[in-house]
């Protein structure tokens, strides 16, 4: 069993006068992708968000490697070596493509050798360099949305539906850079309700309900058990496989 | 060599650039092509408006914060030289160490409103800075003992740098090379390396980080940027470049007033020259600040004219009446907004085939 690389216990989140999280525990073993499925509406987007301290936990431990990061201010938690791939990609549309990249990578000038990888990954970038970000299509806004969370090595990369509303060959490509970046041992926590996506490149799954985690296991298990999957995720997962 | 200088922040549209030269060749040598104290005046009105409009449009245009406290920024820039050149006499020295308060005590200031209000909303922000401005400006007019109140403040600069100092007797060029004129050079290089200066910032990482700040807080937020902080360094960085700019309209005018620094009509009119201009964009303070001044200067001027010309029509004349340069003027911004919403450089960009 790998190390635990985060882990929520007993998280509670409120927005506003709305109780979202009702007790969270998450654990994500580090190396590997961990997929959060559950259906809309379920926390699972809140789940990143607080663990990035975009919203505060009103209860509840969030440890990455052995501190508590609970308490931290979002830029603290970034430094720390954790990335958010945001839902609505998160990109600087007035800045340009060259710019977004750059200003991900705080560590100083980007490294020209993973700046080719990256590029190799998703040609797009290499394309519009120069572009204004606002210009890109929404599949290409998404790849610059992970590209710039791996411009630089981080720990934890935390991605929010990447394949929404992407068509079929971008989604393609999509998982297959995600695939190839789950090669260099990066630990990625994926919120996912693309169910044949998320089977193919995880290998832990969380199953989330109401603002609690109802199931977790292997990834492995869930796919071949088609009655657990029935009963955690009813009708919402089948119609997307 | 020229793209280093100007930090690779090329005007990228050729129309733009012949503007912008033109601008710049008519300040170098405004002595020599436009003879007269009143076009000096303008002249260096111009450059000094250019540095305390592009230091505004640092915070407007590149950090996204609105702020109604620059003139008063400007203002401490100026009375902190006005009041060591009163005080110690019109000597370098005193020039030095009163620009040098001055500055500092605007950024004391900036860092203060900064820390005490940029974690909250936008308008809260503003609101902040207009009370503390409003406030700062009763304050000056109050304590008459030491600013001189609602009279201000006349003083002596260094000699050298007046009129009465003769530097070659002969007339050059039918310019009369003088102190006055080696103040001008003074406010023009000064202007010129301070703008230089801006442009260096906005191109810099730093600037980068200030425009994602601007497009998104939050986003700039989760990938590690200290939002507070880098809002904070851009007020204190343009209260300073405001504070330079006030200390040399002291120099230049060799009086300090209310009226001349702290007004809420100039706050107006760094909006419009920032807006009309262009956001976001250095090269807009230029434009926007040329334009409205000359037309502040010179609209009344020519107005007078077509009144003359048209004095046998009745109601035209009227209409064009010199009296009535205030409304042209609305009539010109309210036009320039409506044709050039993104500002001139925005429209002269965008144009570029």
């Amino acid at each position: 069993m790998p190390d635990t690389l985060l882990s929520l216990s007993g998280v509670h989140t409120h927005i506003g006068p709305y109780h979202i999280l009702q007790g969270v525990d998450l654990l994500v073993p580090e190396g590997g992708v961990t997929v959060l499925l559950g259906r809309n509406g379920a926390g699972k987007t809140t789940t990143l968000r607080t663990i990035m301290g975009l919203w505060t936990a009103s209860q509840g431990d969030i440890r990455f490697v052995d501190h508590v990061i609970t308490k931290l201010a979002t830029p603290e938690i970034s430094r720390r070596g954790i990335a958010f791939v945001p839902e609505d990609m998160g990109i600087f549309t007035d800045l340009t493509v060259a710019e977004n990249m750059m200003l991900a990578a705080s560590n100083g000038p980007i490294d020209e050798k993973r700046l080719s990888w990256i590029t190799d990954l998703f040609p797009p970038i290499g394309t519009f360099w120069k572009s204004s970000a606002g210009t890109l299509s929404g599949g290409q806004k998404q790849m610059l949305s992970v590209a710039r969370a791996i411009i630089e090595p981080r720990r934890l990369i935390l991605i929010d539906e990447p394949t929404k509303g992407l068509a079929p060959a971008i989604i393609k490509s999509m998982t297959d850079a995600l695939k190839e970046l789950k090669e260099t041992d990066t630990t990625i926590l994926l919120v996912e309700q693309n169910f044949a996506m998320a089977s193919s490149i995880g290998d832990t799954v969380a199953v989330m309900d109401d603002g609690r985690i109802i199931h977790s296991g292997d990834m492995q298990e869930l796919v071949e058990d088609t009655a657990l999957q029935e009963k955690l995720m009813g009708l919402t997962l089948e119609v997307h496989q | 060599m020229l793209t280093k200088l100007l930090s690779g922040d090329t005007p990228r549209s050729s129309l733009l650039t012949v503007i912008l030269l033109i601008v710049l060749v008519c300040l170098a040598f405004a002595p020599f092509l436009f003879p007269g104290t009143k076009s000096l005046e303008t002249a260096a009105r111009i450059c000094i408006f250019i540095v305390l409009v592009a230091s505004y449009d640092l915070l407007l245009g590149y950090a996204g914060i609105v702020s109604f406290a620059h003139t008063m920024f400007f203002g401490i820039g100026a009375y902190g030289t006005a009041l060591a050149l009163s005080a110690t006499g019109p000597s370098y020295v005193s020039l030095a160490w009163g620009t040098l308060a001055g500055a500092v005590l605007a950024a004391v200031f900036a860092l203060a409103i900064g820390l005490f209000s940029l974690r909250v909303k936008a308008i809260f922000f503003a609101m902040v800075t207009l009370a503390v401005a409003s406030a700062f400006a009763v304050l000056v007019s109050q304590m008459s003992w030491l600013t001189g109140g609602e009279d201000g403040l006349n003083y002596k600069i260094p000699r050298e740098l007046t009129p009465a100092f003769k530097l070659v007797e002969e007339k050059v060029l039918d310019v009369r090379i003088n102190g006055k004129l080696l103040a001008y050079y003074l406010v023009f290089f000064a202007s010129a390396f301070l703008f230089l200066v801006m442009l260096r910032i906005v191109n810099s990482p730093f600037g980068r980080t200030l425009k994602a700040v601007r497009d998104n807080a939050f986003r700039a937020e989760a990938i590690g940027y200290r939002v507070v902080w880098y809002r904070t360094t851009a007020t204190v960085l343009s209260a300073v470049m405001a504070a330079l700019a006030g200390s040399l309209l002291a120099v230049w005018l060799r009086y300090t007033g209310p009226a001349t620094t702290l007004s809420m009509e100039i706050m107006i009119d760094i909006l419009l020259m920032v807006v009309i201009g262009g956001m976001g964009t250095l090269y807009g303070a230029v434009l926007g600040a040329t334009l409205f001044i000359l037309a502040q200067t010179y609209l009344q001027n020519l107005m007078g004219i077509a009144s003359e010309a048209t004095s046998a029509v009745p109601f035209l004349s009227t209409l064009v009446a010199p009296e009535r340069w205030l409304l042209w003027l609305g009539v010109l911004f309210v036009l320039s907004v409506y044709f050039f919403p993104s500002g001139i450089v925005g429209r002269l960009r965008a144009g570029r085939a």
